[in-house]
């Protein structure tokens, strides 16, 4: 008796426990896992107003939580937002992605070939994710202090700025500050140094560990997304940002009508490019809404919606025309040929080289 | 004469107590399996939420990383037809020990829990002391004022101390305002703000074990030294104090064992070379996405971390004997 109670009672306990989301054969819903702040506030209104699949929107903050959540499996999410590197690159390789069915996606002709050329690193062929929103990673400064510390003549325009020890001590006093992220920082330091950004040999490794661990003393701190307030505050002078971010300091110093001006460049040696794409997990429970959603995000009138709310370039080339001016002649929103020919995406690497990457950046950071 | 009047008071309760749990047994024939359906709930409750996890991190943790979904391999597999495979992989554990990184953080968590830890008990011990030794009317009032913080998220809180201690925070614009300093202090990413954060919020932690212990203590055993001729202080080291050990022990666990594998304080506190071992967890998660390490990491914790719970047990038998 009391034995089957409680084997009744772990029984229940285990239907919960393994309780998979019912799955009905396509009903008119889709679930979207996207970014925080990433959409137009009428985007998704006119998607279902067009299609009648409701949708269920949920946000996330981090990369690390989306790879979370779909390496666990039955995350059942639809569509999802990844960053093209690491992240898209290793849950390619992974299997966590369906492939892209292009006849579904009418409006793939309007995308950039130059994006999707870069994108082809993380993803062999375009397969499985198409190009959101993109940005390249920068430096942020506050200029007038900035000039006002340097020799007159220093040229703006260079990994130096973050990396050169005798720059760096001239700026210490004001706060640099670095992302957290090997990925950024390493392929920069690379750059810095002359060699290729996308290399993988542990020498590099080694050599790009050095430069940063020499940077390290003249650092305020490492964090990825701290700066954007503090820049915008004049807390700080310098920051090694995503673009993106970079531009929203910069728009907030403007709207706070303190006097602080915020400069921003993509160093000449070349930047990593982030692209953030769409994609659909292996097991999504609603494959066909979900390219029917892809294929409507990539219509030029609702992209360039989007970047004209969020402020981050789109790959659509047809989209161009429809967004704002002052947003399509910024430099480092929208690039010249030059710049964006020295953009690149960091390859997919071993787990061994990630391990030693992992370790070389605690090492960075702790001294350890 | 009190105390004398105290322990007679209590010898004289315990048959009726006796006579109580033989009652028990009684109505336990009249409904077979009350007890034990009684007894159940807690038991469920270790097995589903403490038990069954840990198995399945302690399973992670033997298995061997692969690319895919999920991102380890199945200690189980069927090699050939007919032949069961269990392949254990002992070598996440291994990594612990090939690099001094995991036991260097380990140690240092170790250190600034329990720093914490005091400072905790300095802090709490007077507040407890004062709440258990004031009236009755505001005595509601003060533990509501202890209990209150936790009616805001945990997360709000921390950030709340960002914005406190950052260098044009709250805390250095008074300073600079009253004249102490002359350049605002860099107190958040330091170990400072990590301490400052973790004896803020594990606090309540503190006073409330330490509150139950003082109030509940005879307070003749305090009339009875000074009839005796002790004068208040010395009455307090020597009975206060020692009565008041259980709810010490019970308090420091409460804030030592969660402060070890304390994430969120560090992480939005500290600077990048504050080291805890939570955070080297959260890198072999997230950046090597080795869950198998990040879990033989989790289990390590846990083994290292019973010594410290089978102390508290120890106490907490002792106490309620």
């Amino acid at each position: 008796m009391r034995f089957r109670i409680a084997i009744c009672l772990i029984a229940l306990g285990l239907s919960i426990w393994s309780a998979a989301p019912a799955r009905a054969a396509e009903e008119k819903v889709l679930n979207v896992y996207n970014w925080s702040d990433y959409i137009a506030p009428d985007t998704l209104q006119k998607f279902t107003a067009e299609t009648g699949i409701k949708v269920n929107y949920d946000v996330y903050d981090s990369n690390e939580v989306l790879a979370a959540k779909l390496q666990a499996g039955d995350s059942g999410y639809d569509v999802v937002f990844p960053s093209a590197s690491p992240f898209l690159a290793q849950q390619v390789k992974a299997g966590l992605y369906r492939e892209i069915d292009r006849s579904q996606i009418p409006n793939w002709s309007g995308l950039d070939p130059a994006v999707l050329k870069i994108l082809a690193v993380a993803d062999p062929s375009n397969a499985h994710a198409v190009p959101y929103m993109i940005s390249a990673t920068g430096i942020g400064f506050n200029i007038d202090k900035v000039k006002a510390l340097l020799p007159p003549g220093t040229k703006l325009d260079s990994w130096s700025l973050l990396f050169d020890p005798a720059i760096l001590a001239k700026l210490k006093g004001c706060g640099v500050t670095f992302l957290d992220t090997p990925t950024e920082v390493f392929p920069a330091a690379l750059a810095y140094l002359g060699k290729d950004p996308t290399s993988q040999s542990l020498d590099d490794l080694a050599a790009a560990a050095a430069v940063a661990s020499k940077a390290r003393p003249y650092l305020k701190y490492i964090h990825s997304s701290k700066y954007i307030n503090d820049l915008a505050n004049g807390d700080i002078c310098l920051a090694h940002g995503f673009v993106g971010d970079l531009v929203q300091a910069r728009n907030r110093a403007k709207e706070a009508g303190k006097d602080v001006h915020i400069g921003i460049i993509i160093p000449r040696e070349g930047a990593v490019l982030g692209i953030d794409s769409m994609a659909i997990p292996i097991d999504a429970p609603h494959p066909n809404n979900a390219l029917k959603f892809i294929n409507f995000i990539i219509r030029p009138e609702i992209v360039s919606a989007i970047t004209n709310t969020v402020g981050y370039a789109n790959a659509v080339i047809p989209a161009r025309a429809l967004v704002k001016p002052d947003i399509l002649t910024d430099p480092v929103i929208y690039p010249p040929e030059a710049v964006r020919a020295k953009e690149f995406l960091v390859p997919p690497a071993s787990p061994q080289y990630e391990r030693a990457r992992t370790r070389a950046w605690i090492k960075v950071k702790t001294g350890l | 004469m009190t105390a004398i009047k105290v322990e007679s008071a209590s010898r004289r309760s315990s048959p009726g107590g006796r006579d109580q749990g033989r009652k028990g047994p009684a109505i336990g024939r009249r409904l077979p399996g009350g007890r034990f359906l009684v007894g159940l709930p807690p038991y469920l409750w270790l097995g589903l939420f403490f038990a069954l996890p840990f198995l399945i991190v302690l399973k992670i943790s033997l298995a061997e990383t692969q690319i895919g979904i999920p991102p380890y391999k199945p200690l189980l597999d069927w090699a050939q037809a007919g032949v069961l495979e269990l392949r254990l992989n002992l070598g996440n554990y291994r990594t612990l020990f090939s690099d001094d990184l995991y036991v260097i953080a380990y140690l240092n968590s170790l250190k600034i829990a329990a720093v914490s830890t005091v400072l905790c008990l300095l802090v709490g011990y007077p507040m407890a002391y004062g709440i258990a030794r004031s009236s009755d009317r505001h005595r509601n009032a003060l533990l509501m004022l202890v209990v209150l913080p936790f009616w805001t998220s945990f997360l709000i809180r921390v950030y709340a101390w960002m914005g406190i201690l950052k260098t044009e925070g709250l805390l250095n614009a008074f300073l600079l305002w009253i004249g102490v300093i002359l350049q605002p202090l860099q107190i958040l990413e330091t170990d400072l703000a990590v301490y400052i954060g973790i004896v803020y919020s594990y606090l309540p932690f503190m006073v409330l074990p330490l509150y139950a212990t003082l109030e509940k203590m005879d307070r003749s055993l305090l009339e009875a030294a000074a009839d005796l001729g002790c004068r208040p202080f010395r009455a307090f080291l020597s009975v206060t104090l020692p009565l008041s050990i259980p709810g010490m022990v019970a308090g420091s666990m409460l804030v030592f064992i969660p402060a070890v594998g304390e994430f969120v304080i560090p992480d939005l506190l500290g600077g990048p070379d504050t080291l805890m071992i939570a955070k080297i967890l959260w890198s072999e998660f997230f950046d090597n996405r080795d869950w198998p390490v990040a879990s033989a990491i989790a289990v390590a914790m846990l083994v290292a971390l019973v010594a410290p719970i089978m102390i508290f047990q120890h106490f907490q038998r002792r106490a309620t004997e």
